[in-house]
């Protein structure tokens, strides 16, 4: 049971929710960019959260099926179309054998994920199936998907003779209000001149084509700082947002590096990372500060919201197949 | 250690602290570091999800959600624990101290900068080679890339700023030197170090039991070899650490 890529992408990778304890020794995470898609996308076809699933950049790789299967898309919508009938995201989908899946059109958002029912046979590097495109571990050979390239799936409950989009998806407030990012003071917020501190947290700040896996670079009226001591390098974490030299800022996201010196100014709510990395190249976004009670408040909210989501998919997906579908 | 105790315990995220024992490049107070990140690993009660040491700081992450079950903020939690580590912490262990010797050809044609900065310090490259080899260096924290290791200090005559404009590539193996600092390049990447040398051994291997050679708080000496057995050298038969 397997899909091959017939078609290589820009950037599409394995990703997890990364790899963890080893930072120390400079390796750093990666995992999806976009966790809240990652959940839903396993939740849709009955996967335990963090299965491993295809991370894709527009334009996204073209695959071919050559088993049924059941999967599901959730984050950007790239337009994808099964053997040329559009398909929607976030609903659980049937796929019949020999099945071709492309994505035709950049409609919304920044990363579109794919889980497959059982998960992808994937060989873990320090227990994480996350591609380190830097370090060349993890994933497909430490790289980005490309043609050629044949993933093994684990099992199916699915003998699907026609394409088959399930009546149901997920739905979540999460996205809302998506050019507002949450975040928490950072370590150096105070090294800001007062007037630069209220710019922070007042004006629009773009998303410049200089942005990736690693790092959303902004541009603004540049930030000026009123305390210039040297700071040594110190942990950084995905969501930290440094002030660089230049008065810019830069958020660092799933590639990031596990240590930095640039003054922290804001640290990014772990609730609204998904909202942030699902953001384009010339939007922009602005910052709200909140307290950490409310920040972590928030996380458990979505961690519950997200469990309920994974709880009320599997019933449904339950139910179904075994009116409609077991063998 | 008579030197007195100060440190500050910052929230760093929802999910990370960050304890802080000082702000200057010092042995000392990174001796402090490593000790500590040795009891945290060994007293916790907590199960904390990384320990990442830096030159004056310990950043713990930890799994908010876990902790939240019993509590209604994991912060409050997690300082306290913080602060009871910090009470029971013995600072003069700090794990097993190793000293790896890393052998290093400094040659020309594997080291670009080691010609100009022989030059620009009016040192000779054999006396330039004799301050790089002769102390035994610490390693304060690796970071910037899978198993870069910052270690230090370097002679005062050998202190070089960064390159103005970063190589795109550096290779694999370069042993370069940064303000007080001197690292050693795991993989091939973009880089800003004056390369000084190369190292025949390999600091990152993916396949390997322990894929990261060095760890934070390592002792590390230097050993220059020639040309000829850079080319010959053996990986299997040189031991690097010596216990």
């Amino acid at each position: 049971m397997s899909l091959e890529v017939i078609r290589s992408g820009l950037l599409d990778t394995i990703q997890d929710v990364g790899r963890y304890g080893h930072q120390h020794l400079g390796i750093n995470p990666s995992g999806a960019m976009d966790k809240t898609a990652m959940h839903f996308a396993n939740a849709l076809v009955g996967n335990v959260h963090n299965e491993a699933v295809i991370e894709m950049c527009f334009p996204a790789a073209t695959f071919v099926f050559n088993k049924e299967c059941l999967i599901a898309l959730s984050g950007a919508d790239f337009g994808a179309t099964v053997n040329g009938k559009p398909i929607q995201i976030n609903h659980p989908i049937a796929i019949p054998r020999e099945s071709e899946l492309k994505f035709a059109k950049n409609n919304s958002g920044s990363f579109c994920y794919m889980a497959i029912q059982g998960g992808i046979e994937i060989r873990h590097w320090m227990s994480s199936a996350s591609t380190n495109l830097k370090a060349k571990v993890g994933g497909e050979k430490g790289r980005a998907l490309k043609k050629g390239d044949v993933l093994s799936f684990r099992k199916t409950d699915f003998i699907a003779s026609e394409l088959l989009v399930f009546p149901w998806s997920v739905s979540t407030s999460f996205y809302k209000e998506p050019t507002l990012i949450h975040c928490i003071k950072g370590g150096e917020f105070d090294w800001l001149n007062k007037s630069s501190q209220e710019k922070l947290i007042t004006n629009p700040f773009t998303i410049t084509t200089l942005s990736d896996r690693m790092g959303y670079r902004f541009q603004s009226e540049s930030l000026r700082k009123s305390i210039n001591e040297e700071l040594l390098s110190t942990a950084v974490q995905f969501g930290t947002i440094q002030l660089l030299p230049s008065g810019q800022l830069i958020c660092l996201m799933a590639d990031h590096q596990t240590t930095g010196g640039y003054p922290r100014v804001l640290q990014v709510a772990q609730s609204d990372l998904p909202k942030l990395a699902q953001r384009r190249s010339n939007e922009s976004i602005s910052f709200r500060l909140i307290s950490l009670q409310a920040a972590e408040d928030r996380l458990i909210n979505q961690h519950q919201q997200l469990q309920q989501i994974q709880t009320s998919c599997k019933l449904r997906l339950n139910q179904f197949v075994s009116e409609k579908y077991k063998r | 250690m008579n030197y007195p105790l100060k440190y500050s315990i910052q929230s760093v995220s929802e999910s990370a602290v960050c304890i802080n024992f000082g702000n200057s490049i010092d042995a000392l107070i990174n001796d402090r570091v490593h000790a500590f990140c040795h009891h945290l690993k060994k007293s916790s009660a907590t199960q904390w999800i990384d320990i990442i040491p830096a030159y004056t700081s310990v950043t713990i992450i930890y799994n908010a959600i876990e902790l939240r079950k019993h509590c209604s903020s994991a912060y409050e939690v997690v300082k306290q624990e913080i602060e009871k580590a910090i009470a029971s912490c013995d600072w003069n262990k700090k794990g097993i101290a190793r000293l790896v010797t890393i052998p290093v050809c400094y040659h020309p044609n594997v080291a670009p900068d080691l010609v100009r900065l022989s030059k620009e310090k009016k040192i000779s490259i054999e006396q330039l080679i004799w301050l790089h080899t002769t102390p035994t260096y610490l390693v304060f924290m690796i970071g910037f890339l899978p198993g870069f290791a910052y270690m230090g200090t370097i002679d005062k005559k050998l202190i070089t700023p960064r390159l103005e404009k970063p190589r795109t590539t550096v290779k694999a193996g370069s042993v370069g030197i940064a303000g007080e600092q001197t690292g050693i390049y795991p993989l091939d990447s973009p880089g800003g170090w004056n390369i000084i040398g190369q190292t025949p051994l390999t600091l990152f291997d993916a396949d390997r039991k322990a894929p990261v050679l060095l760890q934070p708080g390592d002792q590390i000496k230097f050993k220059s070899i020639s040309m000829d057995e850079f080319m010959s050298f053996d990986k299997n038969s040189f031991n690097v650490f010596n216990l």
